[in-house]
């Protein structure tokens, strides 16, 4: 598991070549947490399980089976310590393998609540190997890799699937609640580049003090239906229209929330153009400084991972459209269908090659 | 807009009534004016006696007092709410003026457009605003020596000045304004947009806004002053429980900004959301500032716009980010002027037919206000003069300026030996010294107008002047940049010259060189008669003798003004023997004994007995060695210092005495150039473009730095790439007690560049 600042994303491989005498050796508490796990799609008020990442018919450790991705709240980890202690998991013999910062937030609550030992594993090493796990796996069914094509034409742009062979070298921007920013050069090379404190906390956050919305999907939903041109002040209202002595477009926001300084705009823009304008602006502001990153660098390919961009065509188009209109068309944004759970997957690996 | 308020005319708007070119910058809420005016004052000139009159007269010169007009920059910085009744102000008082053009430039620009060319009958020429601000911006730092600084929260000085590289280029200019601007400036035209932000000054106030009901900027930064942001955003310790070990990151890092208040059931206060909210934009700021430094290898980053403008909570949280990002590698820049430099940059777009960039100019302190911190909670004070009138004024130096080609480092030269910014105890006394002096200057300058019966009243106005710039800087010590000895002194001087005292020694001066120069012949007939190596020791002794003379120092002017027999030879005895507290005499000698310089360089000091018993007889010296000499004295008058024009006369009276001067200046080994300056120190990268050249062509291989103001208040660790001697007497109790010796103590510093040692043993000298 990789139990992050917002969410706590669990994997859990379930093994479908299970033999009768295996079955008869299982001890009943393994069952009924197999059959909790996967005969559901939902676990208490918040967890969930993303049914239509599942990863069938994997092999992992000469064990075929079955790959599902679940996620909840940090904030609900207690009730999950709860749940794991009932159900006994720490008889099961098996150790946990988390990352994120919770597993060292959390270890002593872990180890008293629901007597389990954590085995930690650093996030941006689990992350990079989740990455190219999972890519190499996934053969059958959607891409795993996609891009935009036509990212500056709203009218053709499309989802179109990518190959990343030969991936090095490569920016890896992790958008969670807050961002890191890897240049990945081979699998056991990188560094962490930069990061930002801007990211999806940071969205969340600030759409929930300023429309009193109470979830990710909540706060997304109100920002397709807003408008953040009324929110923003763009270069052509001040200049008219383009700004050419410095070649920036009319369209171009000029001042994330400019326009909220005068009180009459305050009072004539909804909810929806709020939650529209802080999607933008956080999203673009991680465009500009993945760009710098990748110019300091040297670097051409962008991957855009993690839960900020789940459910969330919106930002993944305009990371896409920054990307390629400021680099004029020299960087590409790619995006990966397991956004959120690569963390959670490179610490399942660990259970299986130890490194 | 109130019409009602009345403005204080005597203060702002000076001299308008000669004033042309105009140029205004309207921003969101303050209004900056320029204007440029020929300023008519007094200059103080000598002229030597027709050779006919010269035995009716005991005098060498007579003195008169000329009109002379120097132009001047006016700026003028007030809130938008005043723009009416500015420009019906400037309407009324404006005396035929050749104008019909008023340069324009800031976001406000086009909304008062129609009513400055209604009010004041000028057609409004709009010029680009970011060309307008990189324009004024080279103009400061090419103009004010201590313009930039750098901001330090908790030291004991927040303002930390610094020392511009004579070649300001490249540099970054970082503009927040409600959007961010980042220019590259490589030269005085050429510049280029590399980059910018949507989320800057108007983000936080517009967000800022939204977030708590605030509407005022200035009141969001005081509510951000007050909150604490680890409420509001989520640190790297509420995700891990402590640090990011394994990345250095710290427990207190902000992992992400506002990430605890997504949640619906909990209320978050204004001040902490502002605070949190001000950290969020300062470090994207500070990110993407350091990331464009960055790629176009740039050290020189400045900040400037709305968002800083002397907001001592925007420049510190900068401050920060800049430090983490580049992990203490680049600072970030501010500037005292910066809410000028769109203003300067238009007008100057207006005046380029005067070509005002071929010229130096020099910050009038007497006519500006300073730098003022805008917040309210570090200076109570402030919140009473929003709403008032803030000025800049730049006089236009008749000399253009220009580094001392021998000084060893340009970039890290510091003139002034001692911050008075940054040491408290020597502030208090270096204020409370000027002070009580004041009444003695006060008496000085009636007395050199004893025919004009209003010079009493000028006087006493030129001591409240003073006296309030004291006050101010008593509170305000970084209002003109560093604080230093010779910032005091220059400021007396320019508060002098605003009331028409322009040279308030000038009669003790003409005096003390009547008399001194009938000694003359006596003083070098006597040295002549010394065997050499006496020889050599007298003349130092002279030189240092010579220079106890000296008005300037208050435990001096108190002994000539009680004992005016105090002559040459008890001025000797007064003399601290030798070893003095700087003492490299043993080493000096060496050198003399050795081949002769090829050509010294030689900053006099004051007039009378100290130029010419003490200078010159060295100087003749000198001159018999075989070294040709540049003697370098003040353009202007300070205190008792002798003036060029001054020393023009003295030499050529003396030259008729002595044949040995005669024939050096006849035959142009003996030279003299103006320094530029009108200061009792000594600023050696500001000098006359005429010195600098001089001193190449002749290949000047020793500066000679003579006197308190100009080898210890100044220059005692001036570094150069030739030999130097330094000579001094400590006329201050106080300083002769801070460096370790009395009054009267002698500093005597030779010093050879290291690796052009000419004798093995000139051994390291005790620092100060």
């Amino acid at each position: 598991m990789d139990i992050g600042g917002t969410l706590v994303k669990l994997v859990y491989f379930e093994p479908k070549d299970i033999t009768a005498e295996e079955e008869q050796e299982e001890v009943e508490n393994l069952k009924s947490i197999r059959r909790y796990l996967t005969s559901n799609t939902a676990y208490g008020k918040t967890g969930i399980r993303d049914v239509h990442l599942e990863l069938q018919d994997l092999t992992l450790c000469g064990r075929t089976g079955n790959l599902h991705f679940i996620r909840f709240p940090t904030h609900d980890l207690p009730a999950f310590l709860q749940m794991g202690r009932s159900k006994h998991f720490s008889s099961l013999h098996t150790t946990l393998c988390a990352t994120g910062g919770g597993a060292y937030k959390f270890e002593s609550d872990f180890r008293t609540m629901a007597d389990l030992q954590l085995h930690k594993l650093d996030e941006l090493d689990c992350l990079i190997r989740g990455v190219l796990y999972i890519d190499s796996v996934v053969s059958s069914g959607p891409s795993e890799c996609y891009y935009f094509e036509n990212p500056t034409d709203p009218d053709h742009c499309v989802q179109k699937p990518y190959t990343l062979e030969n991936p090095y070298p490569l920016l890896l921007v992790n958008i969670g609640s807050g961002v890191s920013i890897l240049a990945v050069y081979s699998e056991n090379n990188y560094k962490r580049v930069t990061g930002t404190s801007l990211g999806g906390g940071t969205f969340l956050g600030l759409c929930c003090l300023l429309t009193e919305c109470s979830s990710f999907e909540e706060a997304l939903e109100m920002a397709s239906q807003g408008e953040s041109t009324r929110v923003d002040k763009l270069v052509r209202d001040i200049y008219g229209g383009d700004y050419e002595r410095f070649g920036l477009p009319g369209w171009a926001v000029a001042s994330s929330f400019g326009n909220m300084m005068s009180k009459e705009k305050r009072e004539s823009v909804s909810k929806a153009d709020l939650a529209r304008a802080t999607l933008v602006s956080i999203t673009n502001n991680i465009g500009s400084i993945t760009r710098m990153c990748a110019l300091n660098e040297n670097i051409e390919r962008v991957v855009f991972v993690g839960n900020f961009l789940r459910v969330n065509t919106l930002s993944m188009k305009l990371l896409a459209y920054a990307m390629d209109y400021w680099s004029k068309g020299q960087l590409k944004a790619l995006f990966l269908r397991h956004e959120g759970y690569f963390g959670a997957v490179g610490a399942l690996l660990e259970l299986l090659h130890p490194s | 807009m109130d019409k009602s308020i009345t403005l204080p005319p005597d203060e702002i708007f000076r001299n308008l009534e000669n004033a042309k070119r105009f140029a205004i910058d309207i921003g969101g809420s303050l209004t900056k004016l320029a204007y440029y005016s020929n300023v008519q004052h007094k200059v103080a000139k000598v002229r030597s006696f027709e050779h006919g009159a010269e035995a009716s007269s005991d005098k060498l010169y007579e003195i008169s007092v000329q009109e002379e007009v120097t132009p001047r920059l006016h700026f003028i910085k007030f809130e938008n709410a005043y723009i009416e009744t500015c420009l019906d102000f400037i309407r009324d008082h404006l005396v035929n003026t050749g104008t019909k053009v008023i340069k324009a430039t800031g976001g406000g620009a086009h909304k008062f457009k129609e009513l400055i060319e209604r009010k004041l009958g000028l057609r409004v020429d709009k010029e680009d605003e970011m060309t307008c601000l990189i324009r004024g911006c080279n103009f400061v730092l090419r103009n004010i020596p201590h313009e930039a600084f750098v901001y330090a929260k908790h030291a004991d000085s927040e303002f930390r000045f610094q020392t511009t590289d004579p070649d300001i280029f490249p540099y970054l200019l970082v503009n927040i304004g409600s959007g961010v601007s980042i220019v590259k400036v490589e030269s005085e035209d050429k510049f280029e947009r590399i980059g910018g932000s949507s989320i800057g000054g108007g983000t936080f106030w517009g967000l800022g806004a939204l977030l708590t009901k605030t509407k005022r900027f200035d009141e969001l930064l005081q509510l951000a002053s007050k909150g604490q942001h680890a409420s509001v955003d989520m640190l790297v310790k509420d995700i891990y429980g402590g640090s990011y070990g394994s990345l250095g990151m710290t427990g207190d890092l902000i992992a992400s900004s506002f990430g605890k208040s997504a949640t619906a059931d909990k209320a978050f206060s204004k001040e902490d959301m502002a605070k949190s909210l001000l950290h969020m934009i300062s470090n994207d700021i500070g990110q993407l500032a350091c990331l464009y430094a960055k790629l176009h290898n740039l050290t020189r980053v400045y900040f400037g716009g709305f968002f800083i403008r002397g907001h001592p909570v925007t420049m510190h949280t900068i401050t920060y980010s800049i430090n983490f990002f580049t992990k203490g590698e680049v600072q970030a820049l501010f500037l005292r002027h910066e809410g000028y430099l769109g203003a300067i940059g238009a007008f100057l777009k207006g005046a380029e037919e005067d070509n005002p960039n071929q010229y130096s100019w020099g910050e009038n302190y007497a006519g500006s206000s300073g730098l003022m911190s805008v917040s309210p909670d570090m200076n109570p004070m402030q919140r009473a003069r929003s709403g008032t009138f803030d000025m800049l004024e730049m006089d236009r130096l008749e000399r253009q300026l220009v580094n001392l080609p021998l000084l060893q480092d340009p970039s890290s030269y510091i003139p002034d030996t001692m911050d008075l910014t940054e040491d408290a105890v020597a502030r208090e006394y270096w204020l409370s010294c000027f002070e009580e002096a004041l009444d003695g200057v006060v008496k000085r300058a009636v007395a050199s107008q004893p025919d004009i019966p209003e010079a009493i009243e000028r006087a006493e106005k030129f001591r409240q002047k003073y006296r309030h710039k004291l006050q101010t800087l008593r509170h305000q010590p970084f209002a003109y940049g560093s604080l230093t000895v010779r910032s005091l002194l220059d400021t007396r001087e320019h508060c002098l010259n605003e009331f028409n005292f322009p040279d308030p020694y000038s009669k003790i001066k003409q005096r003390e060189n009547d008399m001194a120069t009938k000694y003359y012949q006596k003083a070098v007939m006597s040295l002549d008669q010394l065997s050499w190596e006496q020889r050599q020791f007298a003349l130092v002794r002279g030189v240092l003798a010579g220079n106890v003379f000296d008005w300037g120092a208050k435990a001096v002017s108190d002994v000539l003004e009680s004992d005016p027999e105090f002559g040459f030879e008890q001025a000797k005895q007064q003399l601290e023997e030798r070893p003095w507290l700087i003492d490299s005499y043993d080493q000096w000698l060496e050198r003399l004994k050795g081949p002769p310089h090829k050509c010294a360089l030689f900053f006099v000091d004051n007039s009378g007995v100290d130029i010419i018993l003490g200078v010159i007889p060295f100087v003749r010296e000198l001159l018999s060695r075989g070294t040709e000499v540049v003697l370098a004295s003040n353009s202007g008058p300070a205190l008792n210092d002798v003036t060029n024009g001054e020393l023009q006369i003295l030499t050529e009276r003396i030259a008729a005495m002595d044949p040995v001067i005669q024939s050096a200046l006849t035959e142009d080994r003996l030279t003299l150039v103006q320094s530029g300056s009108s200061s009792p120190c000594l600023d050696l990268s500001r000098l006359d473009k005429v010195l600098a050249q001089v001193v190449r062509e002749r290949k000047t291989d020793l500066v000679i730095i003579e006197g308190m103001g100009r080898a210890i208040h100044t220059n005692y660790y001036a570094r150069l790439s030739c030999e130097s001697l330094k000579m001094a007497v400590i006329k201050n109790s106080w300083l002769a007690d801070r460096l370790g010796g009395k009054l009267f103590s002698v500093v005597f510093k030779y010093e050879v560049p290291a690796g052009k040692a000419t004798s093995p043993d000139s051994a390291p000298l005790s620092p100060l």
